[in-house]
């Protein structure tokens, strides 16, 4: 969704035609049109290992949580909750909310999706939705072949959990800069997400800027420094996404993220 | 508590949000103040992560500042998620070798 500024909006360059492509065509477009996804997903998720490693996972853990969650904000969010030894409740409910963008990415995939699309494909579908992902499944015209997806998250995911495995294998090897560098990286892709957008809208941009504002004060006042990190988070995106809501309602085409 | 059974809560529940509008979702949402509260939840999710913790995330509080100040600038002007991550890392890097 945010990241419609760096994605194409005919991606695969083949989709225009009278002709519908067959299944094993789709295929080898999503292998393609993944392979610069799977590549950015390395050097991010390599990031990741570092951290899941100091949190004290093993190289296992970390590719079962990288496969089986395949969200940069919400793993990073889980690492934060497992160290801070987090209660059930508050792991469910940090993950509903760091994740809800997907959320509102399946809402809309599932209008993208011919009515008639067997369930099964919408269980696996549902496993394709990243930002990156999305964002080239939904820029397909016309209606989305789940297996241009499947494509696309198969190579995706290859560099992602074979990334944050190489950061728990080999990031100790690395020396201190190097490491200290790379504990930056996920930060800069959030702001990769947020910034071009408040760019955009002035709106969001004070929307943003407010939100940091608010996570500061949080974090130094006496009263809501003790708070988690994890509830600090939902407490915040509840009250101010509301409060943005209340303000400034969105119209109909903006909704289309 | 057990990483495993951790990781098991948490991907299931991840899994779930992805999986739910798709499968019992076939019209779009029509509540006006749902979807503005929905559309809205990513940028403040991801500022309130990003920001302080992106100035003490490294060893020395400067070169989080500064991380900070290139990748809001690349961010501002380029946009492309690995770029703007790598500026971020680099900037670290190299405040780094003075700081």
């Amino acid at each position: 969704m945010e990241k419609s500024s760096s994605i194409k909006k005919d991606p695969s360059g083949a989709p225009e035609r009278a002709v519908p492509l067959t299944r094993p065509a789709w295929i080898k477009i999503g292998l393609r049109d993944g392979f610069p996804i799977c590549m950015g997903y390395f050097a991010v998720a390599f990031a990741l290992g570092i951290e899941a490693k100091r949190v004290g996972l093993t190289a296992f853990q970390s590719f079962l949580m990288s496969t089986g969650m395949v969200a940069s904000a919400g793993e990073f969010a889980a690492l934060m909750l497992i160290e801070s030894h987090a209660g059930v409740i508050e792991m469910i409910t940090t993950c509903v909310i760091v994740n809800l963008r997907y959320f509102l990415m399946s809402c809309s995939l599932s209008q993208k999706l011919k009515s008639s699309t067997p369930t099964v494909h919408r269980f696996g579908v549902a496993y394709c939705i990243t930002d990156e992902i999305f964002g080239l499944s939904s820029a397909v015209p016309g209606w989305l072949e789940p297996f241009y997806s499947y494509a696309i998250t198969f190579i995706s995911v290859a560099g992602w959990s074979g990334g944050t495995v190489m950061g728990v294998l080999v990031g100790n090897i690395l020396p201190a800069a190097a490491v200290n560098a790379l504990s930056v990286s996920l930060y800069g892709m959030f702001l990769a997400i947020i910034i071009p957008p408040a760019r955009k809208d002035r709106f969001i941009g004070g929307l943003v800027l407010l939100s940091m504002a608010a996570s500061w004060v949080f974090s130094v006042l006496p009263l809501t420094s003790g708070i988690s990190s994890g509830f600090k988070v939902i407490i915040l995106t509840i009250v101010l996404a509301a409060a943005a809501a209340v303000l400034k309602p969105v119209e109909e085409q903006a909704q289309e993220a | 508590m057990n990483i495993y059974l951790s990781l098991l809560i948490m991907c299931g529940t991840v899994y779930l949000i992805r999986l739910l509008p798709l499968l019992f979702l076939r019209k779009p949402i029509t509540n006006r103040f749902i979807r503005s509260f929905l559309f809205y939840v990513p940028y403040v999710t991801l500022a309130v992560m990003t920001f302080p913790a992106i100035v003490t995330a490294t060893d020395n509080i400067w070169s989080g500042v500064a991380a900070l100040a290139v990748g809001l600038l690349m961010a501002w002007f380029n946009g492309d998620l690995f770029v703007v991550a790598i500026s971020c890392c680099a900037t670290v890097f190299l405040t780094g070798l003075f700081l």
